[in-house]
């Protein structure tokens, strides 16, 4: 490696010091679990890091009226054993408890599992299916976007590690009955990157669906949203498990794998992904009836 | 302020083995290199150097982590556990007898890191389930026993560690 300087700044006031006196030649390093590898392998020039995994005000989770608040430095494993989020956001639990090791998700944090910009990123298609937002410190100014529009490409996100720095996630508390599910198929149980993922939240009256926000991975450049797969949805009865599965179909349909050595063809990947999305809209969709249930 | 004005190397402190350490760190040392060629604690493998095979997991805080993947600057002010702070002097932990009586130390080179992951899960839960000891190791790769005897052994250090009273040993 050829790090020339390594920050640990203590607050947030510190790191973006440090990356402003750098102007450009320094990144903001968290967990690191995806970056020293780059570094390592000359795929990243970083001179200087910056890293903020020490900085306590974001290292936290929040649980707000409006808002889970996942601090830009918490870890995956901090989110998937997390009682409440298992309980409220199974979709997230599930999602963070899928990446990497232990030793990985001890480290590794979902901002950085975002910023990362990989399309498989579990936690990211928990995230999008969540209509999470990312906040963020740019050129001054604290900025706020949906997570799904901070892509700019495969591997490539539109936050500027040498410039801007994450603070936060922050994941909308449902508001009345809902349900959210993520799911993943891969050739192994643990520790092993997903063929295809795939995400459902479902925004409820009654035992109608009034609202669905789908995400799929890796079946494009960035997480995927099969937007005609959404509108069918709408208005559809939770227990309807046909028109679930259309919307499956419609969604595999929308995807657009490719074929890959190591995770399959596209016409098999294509399938699994309506076999995947057919099951999480299932489970979404239970876990909204028993949401109906209690109240 | 110019890059070549800031101080690069910085002299961290942090409790190893239970010990209070300093060190001087450069920038771009990983905590393996430094723990391996520094402070000569070669119980630490490194394999993949990737973060894929967990040969060099040690407990940062009680918590696994590869430290082929770890910035040397992180463990500043942290608690670092390497294998050979596990028991005191030539004694064995009795995670470390259960893998020598069940057949899970081959090769060897696995076994540091697959302890290390196994003492944070008994650490956590005093009776794992098998699903639990599974995931627990999932970042432990071994290519001699077909982990079977690996699982057998955490099974066995549970037993031993409910029996008898926790000795009193280094954190």
């Amino acid at each position: 490696m050829s790090i020339a300087y390594y920050a640990t700044p203590k607050t947030v006031a510190e790191a973006l010091g440090a990356l402003a006196e750098l102007d450009g030649r320094g990144m903001i390093i968290a967990g690191g679990t995806d970056l020293v590898p780059l570094i390592k392998q000359n795929r990243v020039d970083a001179k200087a890091l910056i890293d903020i995994s020490g900085v306590v005000e974001i290292r936290g989770l929040a649980f707000e009226p409006e808002a889970l608040t996942i601090g830009a430095a918490a870890t995956h494993h901090q989110v998937c054993s997390e009682p409440r989020i298992r309980e409220i956001w199974p979709a997230l639990a599930d999602a963070c408890a899928s990446i990497g090791s232990p030793q990985i998700r001890n480290i590794a944090t979902l901002t950085g599992n975002v910023v990362n910009a990989q399309p498989a990123a579990d936690a990211a298609i928990a995230l999008v299916a969540l209509g999470a937002r990312m906040e963020f410190m740019a050129a001054g100014e604290l900025k706020t976007e949906l997570i799904e529009k901070l892509y700019a490409g495969l591997g490539r996100s539109k936050i500027d590690p040498r410039k801007e720095m994450v603070t936060a996630i922050k994941v909308p508390r449902p508001g009345g009955r809902h349900g959210n599910a993520y799911g993943r198929i891969s050739p192994r149980n643990s520790f092993c990157m997903p063929i295809v993922n795939a995400a459902a939240a479902l925004d409820c009256e009654g035992d109608r669906i009034v609202s669905a926000r789908l995400a799929m991975g890796p079946v494009a450049e960035t997480p995927f949203r099969p937007q005609r797969a959404e509108a069918e949805l709408q208005n559809v009865e939770l227990r309807n498990t046909r028109a679930l599965e259309a919307a499956a179909v419609l969604a595999s349909q929308e995807a657009n794998p490719r074929s890959s050595c190591l995770r399959g063809c596209a016409d098999y990947r294509k399938e699994l992904s309506r076999v995947l999305v057919k099951r999480v809209l299932e489970k979404a969709a239970a876990m909204a009836g028993r949401e109906s249930i209690q109240t | 302020m110019s890059m070549s004005q800031i101080p690069t190397r910085k002299k961290i402190e942090f409790i190893l083995n239970g010990r209070p350490t300093r060190i001087d760190i450069e920038p771009d040392e990983l905590l393996i290199d430094v723990l391996r060629d520094r402070l000569l604690l070669t119980g630490t493998k490194k394999g993949c150097g990737e973060g894929e095979c967990g040969a060099c997991t040690i407990l940062l805080n009680g918590k696994p982590v590869n430290s082929c993947l770890l910035p040397a600057m992180k463990v500043a002010g942290q608690a670092v556990l390497t294998i050979e702070g596990l028991a005191p002097d030539e004694a064995l932990d009795p995670i470390q007898e259960s893998f020598l009586e069940a057949g899970a130390v081959q090769c060897g080179f696995c076994s540091p890191g697959a302890i290390l992951a196994a003492k944070a899960l008994l650490d956590e839960q005093k009776n794992p389930d098998e699903a639990a000891i599974k995931s627990a190791l999932s970042g432990n790769i071994c290519r001699c026993t077909g982990y079977v005897q690996i699982i057998e052994a955490v099974k066995l250090a549970a037993e031993k560690m409910n029996a008898q009273p926790p000795a009193s040993k280094p954190s």
